[in-house]
């Protein structure tokens, strides 16, 4: 689920994300459909990195190991290159 | 860059602003920043009390910044409900 900064939070399948962290999402579903009907005749969207508030995986859909992992690599390459304490 | 919004191009799609604004028209054309062109672009207007009103905006060209939802309506040609009444998006 993917909530954006108007409280718009929109579900569905993620197709790509790009360097913005801009996300396509496939067969989205609007969960407060009640609230925002206007956005139900979507069926893919591209939400711009800078409207989104946070991103909400299923755990189960993670390896967290490998993510861990991951972070921690990437704090190592970029603290050594960026870190001036 | 794998979220490009080129598949799009020449299609109808549904553009929702920053400000809570909700436009419909052809993608002719994007850049990096998502700047977009639509033609034959219409807002359509929705509110608690009054039906759905349409503004036809011809060519317009919209930044990037303002820029929050590019959609892609399902297919199927869908009637746009202009009977809906609801609040608008909030900014």
């Amino acid at each position: 689920a993917v909530e954006l900064k108007n409280d718009v939070v929109l579900t569905g399948t993620l197709h790509s994300v790009d360097q913005y962290l801009n996300v396509k999402l496939l067969n989205v579903r609007v969960v407060n459909d009640a609230k925002y009907p206007q956005l139900c005749a979507l069926q893919n969207c591209f939400v711009r990195g800078s409207v989104v508030r946070y991103i909400q995986i299923p755990p189960e859909h993670v390896d967290t190991e490998l993510l861990q992992d991951a972070a921690r690599k990437e704090n190592a390459t970029t603290g050594g290159g960026a870190n001036k304490k | 860059m794998a979220a490009a919004l080129k598949e799009w191009k020449n299609k109808i799609i549904t553009v929702v602003t920053c400000d809570g604004r909700i436009i419909i028209g052809e993608l002719a054309g994007h850049d990096q920043v998502q700047n977009l062109i639509l033609k034959e672009a219409h807002e359509r207007v929705y509110s608690a009390d009054e039906a759905v009103e349409q503004v036809p905006l011809g060519l317009y060209v919209i930044r990037g910044d303002n820029v929050a939802v590019v959609g892609e309506p399902k297919e199927g040609d869908h009637v746009w409900d202009d009977t809906l009444q609801t609040d608008p998006l909030p900014p």
